[in-house]
This record gives C-alpha cells, structure tokens and sequence, in this order.
C-alpha cells in the first residue's frame, strides 16, 4: 500500500471536508446507494487497506465529476488510480466487461514481434504519407468493430472521416501499422506494468516517426499520450492534440469549410476530452458551425457533464444501463434529434444501452461521432 | 469475479506450458511441438480420449460451446497456446438449444480479433462433432498438424501478468 500512502499525500486526499460533494454528484452513487467516494477517500485516509480492496474500487467511472466539485482539490480520480494499481499488485483484478476481451488484447500488444493488420480499413481515396509533420494515432477502431459487429457502431468510419478530414486541411498524416493500444484501459485498471510496456513502444516508434503532432480521435488515447506518456518519457519532442481542436482551428482560419447539416443536435462531452483535457468549446464551435441554432446543449454539460456509464472496459452492469438511460433522456429533452459525441466508446456504450430489451421509446436518439458529421459535410 | 478467475486458473496450464513453448522455439521446426488448447464440449466429446502423441494438447471441458467466449480464446493465446479449437455439438443437436449457434457466431468474432492482432487464421479451429464420439481424435490431430506447419506462436512466452 506505499503507492497509496504516497497518492493521500499527493492527491490531498487529507484535506477531505467529509462534506460528502463527491458523493451526491457521483453518477454511480445516484444509481446505486452502496457506492460513495466519500467514504472510500475517508477509509483510504484512515489507513483502511482493507476497505481499498472491495469491489467498489472497480465501480468507480474515473470520470472526475468529484474533484470537479470538491471544495478542498481532492485529486480523488488519481487517487483511485493509485489505489487500483495497489489493488491490482495484491492479486486483486478489475472486473472487466466481455470477458476481458479489449484487455487481453491489450495485453497480447505487448509483444514487440507482433505483425497486426491494424490498418484494413485504409481505403484507396485517403492520402497517408510516410513523412509528415502529422501522425494520425488510430486507436482500437478496428478491433471495435470487430467486437461489436452486431451493434453496427461504425468504428472505422471515425478512422476514415478523420483521415479525409485532415486530408481536406491539406494534411497528409502518418499512420502506423506497428501502433500499439494507449494502453488507457490497463492503466485505470491497475495494470500499470503492462500500461508502460505499451507506452514505451509506442513513444519509441512516434519518436522514430519524426511527427511533430500527433493527432487522435479518441479522448482516451489523447488524454493518456498528453498526460501519462509525458510521466513516464519527461518531456515528449511531439504535441498532442485532439482532432476537435484541429478541427476548430481551421475553421476559425478559415481553411476549412463545412456545408450546414439540418439536424438538432446536442453534444455529450467525453470525460477524457472534458475534464481531463479541458477541451470544452472547441467542438461546441464545430457543431455550431455544422447546424447553426440547430445545436442546443444538456442540462448537465461542459465540467458538469455526466459520464456514458462504462470507462476502460470495467464493469458494466445495471449501474452503467441505468446511467446511460438517464442520459440519453436528457439528450432528448433538449429537443434534438441526434447526440454527437467525440470518444468512440461514448457511442458503444449509448447504443449497447438502446438495444436492450424494455429501453424507454422517449429515450431513443441517433449518435454519431463528431469526426464522422464533419466528414460528411466536407 | 470469483468464477471468472477460476476459469483463468483452469485454462493457465502452469509454467511448464510457457517454459516448453519457449524451448520449441529454440529447436528445429521438425521437432516444433504444438501447445494446442482445445475447449471441448461435454455432451459431444466430453471425456473423450485424445492419444498420447498429442501430449501438448490440453482438453478443457466446458458444459457447451456456447460458454467459449472471445476472451478465453484470447486467453489461451495470451498464456502462450500456439493453436486454439473449439468442438461443439453439430447444428440443432445442441444440448441448451444455441449455445452451438452462438459459438458459431462468437468463433467469428475470435477470428476477426486473431486477424487484427496478427495471428494467422491456421491458429483457431472450430469442429462441430457428434454425439456418437470418436471424432476428436481425428480432429484434434489434424488440427496438431496445421498448428506445426504454421510454427509457434509470436506472442510473447513469459504470459501475461493479468
């Protein structure tokens, strides 16, 4: 438990008010009534090791809608990360969705001999280079849509929109066929040791790239490269940066130019894009430009927006389904009829929600992902 | 949980898998012997011999195919298995109506994973067998002699650490 002695100190966590904020804006705790980060920063204070270790440690969304809140800066998402990897070295494990599928591979990834076929999806008309000053960092897309064939959730449209994006801008990214995963998902799972022998082999070969920015449509990958690599390597000789900044940009220089979409949207601000990132109205601008006074925000959007219900492949149940539920109404309230996303996984995990039997007819809505509406109105 | 790691415990042959797998890689590929893990459903083949000369296979029993899900499959190759199969009870004679049905569809999905990460297909073999026995045998030896064309594995030997 050294790491989480350390993380109390580090993570303020002994300047807890006992106020009990975190608890009452937790999404996990609004569902379910046994689950309260107030008392699990006060059990980890209290030097509980004990009660670090149960099951609730895994509930947590990471989603940081309570260090938003808390008056006294209680880092409580980092200390949950330390405390999962104590967790995780003590032979305990995340319960992971799907049978730990996305972790195994994550896992398997490791492997520095591997040959993938990441890169399938390239279609003839998108421009790629060898040399660039871009690199376009992929993700998991194609194993996505491997998985969840059946939801038909459009993975590696988001990679192929992104590419004509860029190639639109006039950029002709770098991908690459050897990319490793982020490595996001082992690293709130406690896997820290796996996590950085994929981000060790990731850094090697984005440095062997020469790009100067490293472009991603996924907030997990840019949250983790931005935040977490830089941990791990010091300083990193590339900038990294989400495709919505890109995005906004070149539309504020006028470079880029969007055709109107005549649709009402609202827009569901992924955690890592959020509040880790602060990447707040960069694709609000964007929508904006998409359908004008068509884009109309939730109730509980920007820093107090609320989490899709799932993070980093652990532990979805009735906890998730019930937060997903609530939230999907809530985009529908707004009056609009399609929620814009920008985390590939927001999208899984809304329309998983929207297949299950007995889902609420009133809370039914298109999602789409950012980077494939911009691709559309190019 | 509790289950979910005990499945991992039964599917983890120890470290002699890893350790033997390793040495295959240093010998001659003539002399390359497979770590095959076959899962195998109880009603069609279940507690069926498989010959001593396939003694890198290891049988894991399952109650249907149907309980074989992507993961295990990704499992097994994590913990270092050169082949993985899958034998399950021929179309309609499923003993829980579709577990077979959605074997087939979940195999599907290994595939396409196996695929992506870049293992060749050679490594991942479904057999649908009948009730009367005997066939596994066959197929597990067929499959033994696929896997040895194909070579070992490239995934890391030492395992995973999860």
């Amino acid at each position: 438990m050294k790491g989480t002695v350390e993380a109390i100190r580090a993570t303020s966590a002994r300047l807890c008010l006992d106020c009990g904020k975190c608890t009452a804006v937790c999404p996990v705790a609004r569902v379910n009534g046994g689950f309260s980060p107030r008392r699990l920063v006060a059990n980890a204070v209290l030097g509980d090791s004990e009660a670090l270790k149960n099951e609730g440690i895994w509930h947590c969304l990471t989603c940081k809608l309570c260090s938003e809140r808390c008056p006294s800066d209680v880092d409580y998402v980092d200390l949950m990360k330390v405390v999962r990897v104590d967790a995780h070295r003590g032979g305990e494990q995340a319960v992971c969705a799907h049978g730990s599928a996305f972790q195994l591979l994550m896992r398997i990834m490791t492997t520095p001999e591997l040959k993938q076929k990441r890169l399938e999806w390239l279609t003839g008309d998108l421009k790629v280079s060898e040399k660039s000053d871009y690199l376009y960092f992929v993700g998991c897309l194609p194993f996505f849509d491997a998985f969840f064939e059946d939801l038909k959730t459009g993975q590696v449209q988001i990679a192929r929109s992104t590419v004509k994006i860029l190639n639109a801008m006039g950029i002709e990214p770098i991908v690459m066929a050897d990319e490793r995963c982020c490595g996001h998902d082992l690293l709130w799972a406690g896997d820290v040791e796996n996590f950085e022998m994929l981000a060790r082999q990731n850094i090697e070969k984005l440095k062997a790239t020469g790009a100067k920015k490293i472009v991603t449509a996924c907030p997990e990958c840019a949250a983790t490269l931005k935040l977490y690599y830089s941990e791990l390597a010091g300083s990193l000789p590339f900038e990294v940066v989400h495709l919505s900044e890109l995005i906004d940009k070149s539309l504020t220089s006028g470079q880029l130019k969007l055709k109107k979409i005549d649709k009402k949207i609202t827009f569901q601000d992924p955690c890592r894009l959020g509040r880790f990132l602060e990447v707040y109205e960069q694709p609000r601008h964007i929508l904006e430009a998409l359908c004008g006074e068509g884009f109309k925000d939730m109730r509980r959007s920007r820093n107090s927006s609320v989490c899709c219900g799932t993070s980093g492949w652990i532990h979805c149940g009735a906890d998730s389904k019930a937060i997903q539920t609530d939230r999907l109404k809530e985009a529908r309230q707004t009056g609009s009829t399609l929620l814009a996303t920008a985390c590939a996984k927001c999208k899984i995990h809304f329309m998983c929600a929207m297949k299950d039997v007995g889902f609420p007819e009133e809370a039914k809505i298109q999602v789409e992902d950012l980077a494939v509406l911009v691709a559309s109105a190019l | 949980m509790q289950s979910r790691s005990s499945a991992a415990n039964n599917l983890d042959p120890g470290k002699s898998m890893n350790k033997k797998t390793n040495e295959a890689k240093k010998v001659s590929p003539k002399e390359f012997k497979p770590r095959i893990v076959a899962f195998v459903c109880n009603w069609c083949s279940g507690g069926e011999e498989v010959s001593s000369d396939s003694s890198g296979v290891r049988i894991i029993n399952v109650m249907c195919s149907g309980r074989v899900t992507p993961g295990l499959v990704l499992k097994a190759f994590e913990l270092g298995a050169d082949g993985v199969m899958v034998c399950g009870c021929e179309k309609g004679a499923c003993h829980y109506s579709f577990g077979n049905e959605k074997q087939a569809e979940m195999f599907e999905t290994s595939r396409k994973l196996a695929n992506l990460i870049g293992l060749e297909p050679e490594r991942l073999r479904l057999d649908w067998l009948t009730h009367d026995g005997g066939r596994l045998q066959k197929a597990v030896a067929e499959f033994v002699e696929h896997v040895t064309q194909v070579g070992p594995s490239p995934l890391k030997k030492s395992g995973g650490t999860g």
